[in-house]
């Protein structure tokens, strides 16, 4: 098996582990290249249908192709979606910064979408190497009272066991792409033909390679306009995937207190 | 400094721990190589100083891994992380484990993720608590060999004796817990000596630096070779069909094989693989895949049950003995309760003896009736029902277990061997019904079921128990209250109230349960069941039709309805071993529905259950539970 065999098989490992552990569980999908993929995972994994909810947290400020594309793979994908609307920004912690507060609108989203439907699991996108507090992340990592990540005192995780065995009022966030890189998922995109939304390929030298809301997401310089392209020019970079994506960097401990209060 | 390797390879990172005592320079270790291998991403060393300068310290390496507030405050891995780098066109995932006592979980999670291990041993400190620790716990997860970088060479002048010395006293300590050292490596971490190029201040040194030692690390390739183990994860529906999946942990299946399920012992040929699109083209599979088989014929097959080779098929034992690592604050005890989770099966254990302890310095057999936190030993489980297992096969799935105690991991285990006790007289063979359960169900319109409530006294059961019998009756359903009074009576009239007396009370009414069931009838048992282990015993007892509802009141408002006088007694000390009062309460981890008797009215709680046994025991069985969505049906 290859790298990528090896990493699609732990997937589908770890989604039909969650499936059997929670009820009811489901999915969130940002529309980004990850949960893409991690849908198309799921498709694998179930037999061509995904068995749970997918849901979409709307801050009501992708870009237009972002909404353009979920339509279409929605339908086209038989997914049981609902688009999820966010609490508004007043609802979001005062003292966080600028940015961070847009991005916290969908913390509070992700609290709304598990007491809503009473969730036992839900499944995200995620991976370590996206961000040093991601990194330190489990593979089922719980979430207990106001879905609070209590990094102080995560469970153990050993091999391939995951513990699902926990009180009412904890959630557990599972994370099947935990140990993907950002190349990784290219080039599985690549080999499945999976599609991505427009925005991540170039137009006149610039290009998308981390999605999130208008105003707080930036475009990079490219030339890359294929996936072939954004491999090459992943493997020559040294810049960080979410350099475009301002709520991380504006205080250093900015996103580790969204994640604590419960952002992915 | 050599140049790194490309980004991304065919092949999969080989994933690296490195473990050692707090403070001896892990994480600075680990920064500096990635740094040193060109792995920094832009802006990475200005966001690191100014991170040092608000604390006031020199530039700190280690602030790109210990990336939480909590660690960069106190200096400190908390918990373990992983970075990447290439070298050499390979890639290296590098586990950093936390060195803290009190941390440990967190360094097991991290190096049972790992194929190798890098021990980082200060030259100023010597072989300390948690260097010696972390050697036995190695050992306990199977690595064989190490690499052990004397770091900090710089604070003791880049001395070639202390160098010397020290390594010979690591090694010896190292080979006396049977690891062998592969490579000593005198370095600082800091400064960069020894990581990728001989260093001048190191010149009298001759072995490979830290990125030539790595290059002995390889992923063992899959076992292809060895016999069939198909841990079972789930059975799914496509049609008619019911597929099997899981993850091929060893060996190869093709269509035309045959495996034995284990532990029922019952064979068949395997007819098919699925795939998203259905049916699919693939005809064989290999250890380390994900995949989705169709059988010649009906089987009962459910999860933890394991698809084999034929002519060799894992062993089943009632008696295992296993290696322990326990993790939890509160000793583990002989004759105590625990949850096993081996491959995919969840088995009730009990601990039959502790047979003996393991410590640093390597003094075996002390006689010992606890095992305490972050303590190696090796103990002996009794099951229940015969476990597969694949005892002392290094990273077999089948040779690594999971101690749960109610809602809390408690231990790591490495199965060494086991033995199968008759419990049943062996003259007892399973007689086929003419009529099965699928038979009766097409009758009846609905599969029986045991609905199995458990809740503190007082909070509802038997009300409830009585209220969904009438309810459903009236549906015509057939439908049978087991309780107290018409077990106690009867059926368990020899059995007196303490603790084995009372599992053995709730094993029979499991066990008379799913008889009923079997018969097609809906059972609703209305019992305490304190524990998370008789709730998994009746599950296991019963099976799949196996519906878990928690009564759920707190203990202060039963106290409170106090309807029989009982919480007063009990007070009183007038009852012994009462539930929630002076004896363990354990609040259910994964009830199928929970019924929050405090806050609503009896009525409601009532439309609860309904609208639950309408959708999931009586109705076709939907994939989930939102009422307000439309369900799908399973793939079909």
């Amino acid at each position: 098996m290859n790298r990528l065999d090896h990493l699609e098989a732990q997937s589908i490992y770890i989604l039909r582990e969650a499936r059997h552990a929670f009820d009811p569980i489901a999915m969130l999908w940002s529309l980004g290249k990850d949960s893409n993929v991690m849908i198309w995972l799921a498709r694998k994994a179930f037999l061509g249908r995904v068995p749970f909810p997918v849901f979409h947290l709307d801050t009501g400020l992708e870009f237009p192709e972002v909404y353009a594309f979920r339509d279409r793979y929605a339908a086209e994908w038989r997914l049981d979606f609902t688009s999820f609307p966010c609490p508004p920004l007043e609802h979001v912690d005062p003292s966080l910064p600028k940015d961070a507060r847009l991005a916290g609108r969908k913390s509070l989203g992700v609290s709304s979408v598990v007491d809503t439907f009473r969730l036992r699991g839900l499944i995200a996108g995620i991976r370590r190497d996206e961000q040093p507090t991601r990194a330190k992340e489990r593979v089922f990592s719980p979430r207990g009272a106001a879905n609070i990540w209590d990094f102080r005192d995560q469970p153990p995780e050993f091999w391939d066991l995951f513990a699902s065995n926990y009180p009412f009022g904890t959630h557990v966030r599972v994370h099947p792409l935990l140990h993907w890189t950002e190349v990784d998922i290219w080039r599985y995109i690549a080999r499945e033909s999976i599609p991505v939304c427009s925005l991540y390929f170039a137009k006149e030298g610039r290009r998308f390679r981390s999605l999130g809301e208008i105003g707080i997401t930036h475009a990079i310089s490219s030339s890359a306009a294929t996936v072939a392209d954004i491999i090459a020019e992943l493997s020559a970079t040294t810049a960080p995937e979410r350099a475009g994506r301002s709520m991380d960097h504006e205080s250093e401990d900015a996103f580790e207190r969204l994640r604590t209060s419960g952002y992915l | 400094m050599m140049l790194p390797g490309p980004k991304s390879t065919d092949d999969q990172a080989i994933p690296i721990v490195i473990v050692g005592h707090v403070d001896h320079g892990k994480s600075t270790l680990i920064a500096r190589l990635v740094h040193d291998a060109g792995g920094f991403t832009d802006g990475k060393v200005a966001e690191l100083q100014a991170v040092s300068d608000r604390r006031g310290t020199d530039f700190e390496w280690s602030f790109l891994l210990d990336a939480l507030q909590v660690e960069r405050d106190q200096a400190i891995t908390v918990d373990s992380t992983q970075v990447r780098f290439a070298l050499q066109g390979r890639q290296y995932l590098i586990i950093d484990a936390p060195g803290h006592h009190e941390f440990i979980r967190n360094m097991l999670t991290g190096a049972s993720q790992a194929v190798g291990a890098v021990l980082v041993v200060d030259a100023t400190q010597g072989l300390a608590e948690q260097t010696k620790h972390h050697v036995m716990l190695l050992k306990f997860l199977g690595h064989k060999q190490i690499i052990v970088v004397i770091n900090k060479m710089d604070l003791v002048g880049f001395d070639q004796a202390a160098f010397a010395a020290l390594s010979v006293s690591v090694n010896n300590y190292c080979s006396t817990s049977g690891i062998a050292v592969a490579a000593s490596v005198p370095v600082s971490a800091r400064h960069g000596d020894g990581l990728f190029s001989q260093s001048d201040r190191l010149a009298w040194y001759v072995g490979p630096t830290v990125a030539e030692s790595l290059a002995m690390f390889s992923i063992s390739p899959a076992p292809v070779d060895r016999p069939v183990r198909f841990p079972v994860q789930d059975v799914y529906r496509h049609g008619d069909q019911r597929i099997l999946v899981g993850r091929l942990d060893s060996g190869c299946m093709a269509i035309g094989d045959q495996v034995v399920l284990c532990p029922t012992g019952r064979t068949a040929t395997i007819t098919g693989f699925f795939d998203e699109n259905g049916l699919s083209s693939r005809t064989d599979a290999k250890a380390g895949e994900s995949v989705a088989i169709a059988l010649d014929h009906e089987l009962f097959v459910e999860r933890g049950h394991v698809a084999a080779s034929v002519a060799a098929p894992p062993s089943l034992a009632t008696l295992l003995k296993a290696r322990v690592v326990w993790l939890d604050a509160e000793p583990l005890k002989a004759g105590a309760e625990y949850i096993l989770r081996v491959g995919t099966a969840t088995h009730v254990v009990l601990v039959d003896s502790i047979n003996r302890l393991f410590d640093f310095d390597h003094q075996v057999d002390q006689i010992t009736d606890a095992v305490h936190q972050y303590a190696v030993a090796e103990i002996s489980l009794r099951t229940r029902v015969p476990v597969p297992i694949d005892p002392a096969d290094d990273g077999a799935v089948l040779s690594r277990a999971m101690l749960l105690s109610g809602h809390r991991v408690v231990g790591a285990c490495l199965l060494q061997s086991g033995e199968r006790r008759a419990v049943v007289s062996s003259n007892l063979t399973a007689v086929i019904q003419s009529v099965s359960r699928d038979e009766r169900a097409a009758r009846n319109g609905y599969r029986g079921a045991v609905i199995w409530f458990t809740g503190l006294s007082g909070a509802g059961k038997s009300t409830l128990a009585m209220a969904l019998q009438r309810e459903l009756f009236d549906r015509r359903v057939g439908v049978y209250v087991l309780d107290g009074d018409n077990v106690r009576h009867g059926l368990n009239h020899d059995l007196g109230f303490n603790e084995a007396d009372r599992l053995e009370n709730l094993r029979r009414v499991a066990e008379v349960a799913r008889l009923f069931a079997d018969a097609g009838l809906i059972v609703i048992t209305a019992f305490i069941a304190p524990t998370v282990g008789i709730r998994t015993l009746a599950r296991e007892i019963v099976g799949a039709e196996f519906h878990e509802v928690y009564v759920d009141a707190d203990l202060a408002t039963c106290e409170a309805r106090d309807t029989k006088g009982l919480y007063a007694k009990a007070r009183r000390g007038e009852i012994k071993d009462f539930t929630g009062i002076s004896s363990v309460w354990e609040p259910p981890m994964a009830s199928d529905l929970a019924v929050p008797t405090s806050h609503q009215s009896i009525a409601d709680s009532l439309g609860l259950l309904v609208d639950y046994v309408e959708r999931r025991v009586l109705g076709a069985r939907k994939v989930y539970d939102f009422s307000h969505f439309d369900g799908i049906e399973e793939t079909s």
